[in-house]
């Protein structure tokens, strides 16, 4: 097996996203032997009729309800390749697992059932793959064997949806008729679609193709972390990070940001090689650096000599919202963008969205639980970024509130950096603890904060 | 970058994540083929280095070759090895092999509350020592809040369903249907006080791959997995008393990666072989949910 691709299925609740799958491994031999029969005799046993779907919940809770609770991962291959499917579950509670498994995959299969036509989630999760920035998307009307197989049906559907999906600036591969239950045009082409010529779901799967690698970009690398490992006489000193973009040579000048410290690469280094004089995107490495110049786990390293990132403490941004709580603003949150943790609030709520019907929600002051939002975000110390159209890995955020990932973002511009960024107000103890710190501890670096 | 090394890196990725943001991390190897692997990952994202302690739980029936094996390659590695048992369980013969209990309980008993108490602190803790390659009591009653463990998705259903940091909460509790969402690699990694994450960075991979990883990285496994003569091989290892080997002529890493790309073991279950999965019904999730892994 030469590759692998994480696909995910979206949809409404019982458009059939689970059959789908079931009978997609069932049709491959992708199935443990036996699977298929055990699970036919289990519902024998309890005097239900099979269905694909139930291959797939194999969890208690799920064949209790009969719906996909969370994101299950099903290894599925064809003779082109490994996939992994994503099996996003519809329900509307569960959005934060259908966000969480599509922005693992490089293409998702968008599931109507042509009898049902479009609903609510079907919009939502479109919405949420052209957020969350998958391209690769294949329509598959399902059911059709409830319409009679009718051609008229499928088109009309097809009309409807792809005005829709045109407005978020999704525009599918191909629109494809198939019955999951019934198998129909997923491995093989029916009599009962004779009207249709396309591919089968097979096919467009294995059309789908791999996402390039960020390689040709400017260089990118968030610090993960700092180490200094001394056993065993280990002297180097490694600035350890995951390539997000670009290619970084022995040699080259980088740049610190946002603290702006200079430094040249001494060594590429990965355990187990030797003498690495080049590393590209997606690598986890380290460097050591000719230097010796402190660095924060957190920055964001470039080349000197390439197209640098903005450095704000003020940008605009799309965010989908999951959180138990409403985005407020007047709230401090936490910001993660890369390995960078910062304090950010709302400056500004620009419009609201509603995913599902798409609708501007005028003179709000918070954004509720599956809400979309173009907002202003002001970060307590500048950051560095790329936006959107740029870089993905640099321009994607999300929005910690108390312990919880309650958000995630895309950041569409920036915005000019306010030369006293906002700040809380501080306790006595506080003001006289910073003071402390920065009298005798000169070397921790501290930031200036306002009104000290 | 192909497939192996992609999955190298996102699991690197993970393990750096987690040494970051756990003030108390730890890694649990039960000697198996992904915990081995897993291993070799920790040493690849720390350059050479394991800066955590692994924790093997002794259920007392383990194979005698894989406690061989896992002693000689902690020594060797200048490993920080922690291991943890449920003494009182084991003195009063409260096992399945001593007949006193059902698969299931003697699983909860020797693995989960053992390794439960063994992550708090509250039983004790021994540690092999460098010098005298032998065990001593280890002083450190810290609780571990960050434990790295090698399942894998692909396992079975429960599995299936775990995030890459998965919270649990202080009773050990798993609630599968409110999880954190996890995308563009960030992840859930502040908690409330008493609860503690298990951290999964091999959950993407099948079986193959950890077969094809093995080969490429040349990485030393437990023989058992292997045809030794006898026509049989361990595909999966656990306790002597639950484990049986299967009928395998697999000789080497590069036969069982055949065998398992295109033989007899390309459409069989990997834990086939393992007596406590059959019970089926959901049993194995509650015991996941306790803490088992």
């Amino acid at each position: 097996m030469t590759e692998r691709m994480n696909i995910v299925i979206v949809g409404h609740v019982d458009h059939g996203k689970s059959t789908l799958i079931g009978r997609l491994l069932a049709d491959t031999n992708s199935l443990p032997n036996g699977k298929l029969e055990q699970t036919k005799r289990k519902c024998e046993l309890n005097s239900k009729p099979f269905e694909y779907a139930f291959l797939l919940d194999a969890l208690v809770d799920e064949q209790a309800q009969g719906i996909t609770i969370d994101t299950a991962r099903v290894f599925f291959k064809t003779k082109k390749r490994e996939y992994i499917i994503i099996d996003a579950p519809g329900h509307i509670e569960f959005l934060k697992n259908m966000v969480s498994g599509a922005a693992r995959a490089e293409a998702a299969i968008l599931l109507i059932d042509a009898n049902e036509g479009i609903a609510e989630n079907t919009k939502r999760h479109a919405f949420m793959l052209s957020l969350l920035g998958i391209r690769q998307v294949v329509v598959a009307i399902n059911k059709m064997d409830l319409v009679n197989y009718s051609k008229s049906k499928f088109d009309q559907l097809t009309y409807e949806y792809s005005e829709f999906l045109e407005s978020i600036c999704i525009s599918p591969l191909a629109y494809v008729p198939i019955s999951a239950r019934e198998g129909i045009n997923l491995i093989e082409h029916s009599y009962l679609t004779n009207w249709y010529d396309g591919p089968t779901v097979i096919e467009l799967i294995d059309n789908f193709e791999k996402e390039k690698e960020e390689s040709e970009n400017n260089f990118r690398m968030f610090v993960q972390g700092v180490y200094k490992f001394t056993a065993n006489n280990d002297n180097r000193r490694i600035i350890a990070g995951t390539i997000n973009s670009g290619t970084i040579e022995i040699g080259d000048e980088i740049i610190f940001l946002p603290s702006g410290k200079k430094s040249t690469v001494k060594t590429i280094e990965m355990f187990g090689k030797h003498s690495i004089s080049k590393a590209t995107a997606g690598q986890a490495i380290g460097l050591t650096l000719n230097t010796q110049i402190y660095v924060k786990p957190s920055e964001l390293i470039c080349k000197a000599e390439e197209t640098l990132p903005y450095t704000s403490n003020r940008f605009k941004a799309n965010v989908f919202w999951m959180g138990k709580k409403n985005l407020t603003t007047n709230k401090i949150y936490k910001l993660k963008i890369g390995t960078n943790k910062v304090e950010m609030r709302i400056e500004k709520l620009e419009t609201v969205l509603d995913a599902s019907s798409l609708q501007i929600i005028n003179g709000r002051t918070e954004v509720h639980k599956h809400e979309v939002a173009q907002l202003i975000i002001e970060t307590r110390n500048p950051i560095s970024f790329d936006l959107i159209n740029q870089i993905k890995d640099t321009s994607r955020f999300v929005i910690v509130d108390d312990y919880d990932i309650a958000g995630g973002g895309i950041i569409t511009e920036s915005l000019q950096q306010k030369t006293e960024g906002y700040v809380p107000n501080f306790s006595d103890f506080e003001n006289e603890l910073y003071n402390l710190i920065k009298k005798h501890f000169p070397h921790w670096e501290l930031k200036p904060i306002r009104g000290i | 970058m192909d497939y192996l090394e992609k999955l190298e890196a996102q699991s690197i990725y993970i393990l750096r994540e987690a040494y970051r943001e756990f003030k108390s991390l730890a890694m649990l190897w039960s000697i198996g083929k992904d915990s081995t692997v897993l291993l070799h990952l920790a040493r690849k994202a720390f350059f050479g280095h394991v800066p955590f302690p692994l924790i093997h739980i002794d259920t007392s029936f383990k194979i005698p070759e894989m406690i061989e094996y896992r002693n000689q390659l902690a020594l060797q590695l200048k490993l920080n090895l922690i291991v943890g048992q449920n003494t009182e369980a084991l003195k009063n013969k409260k096992t399945f092999p001593h007949g006193t209990v059902d698969r299931l309980t003697c699983c909860k008993l020797l693995k989960s509350e053992a390794l439960k108490n063994t992550l708090s602190g509250n039983w004790q803790r021994l540690k092999l020592n460098h010098d005298t390659a032998s065990f001593i009591e280890d002083d450190n009653k810290e609780a571990y809040t960050g434990v790295i463990v090698g399942v894998r998705a692909d396992e079975e259903g429960s599995r299936s369903k775990e995030r890459y940091f998965s919270p649990r909460d202080k009773n050990s509790d798993w609630d599968i249907s409110d999880q954190p969402p996890e995308f563009w690699n960030q992840f859930k990694t502040e908690f409330a006080p008493n609860t503690h994450v298990r951290i999964h960075p091999l959950l993407d991979w099948t079986e193959l791959n950890i077969w094809e990883y093995i080969d490429r990285e040349n990485i030393p496994v437990v023989s058992l997995y292997f045809n030794n003569g006898s026509g049989k091989r361990y595909r999966s290892l656990g306790c002597y008393p639950c484990t049986k080997p299967v009928d395998s002529d697999a000789k080497n890493v590069k036969e069982i990666i055949e065998e398992l790309r295109t033989g007899k073991f390309a459409n069989v279950a990997e834990r086939s072989g393992r007596e406590q999965d059959k019970d089926g019904g959901g049993t194995l999730e509650e015991l996941r949910k306790e803490g088992y892994m």
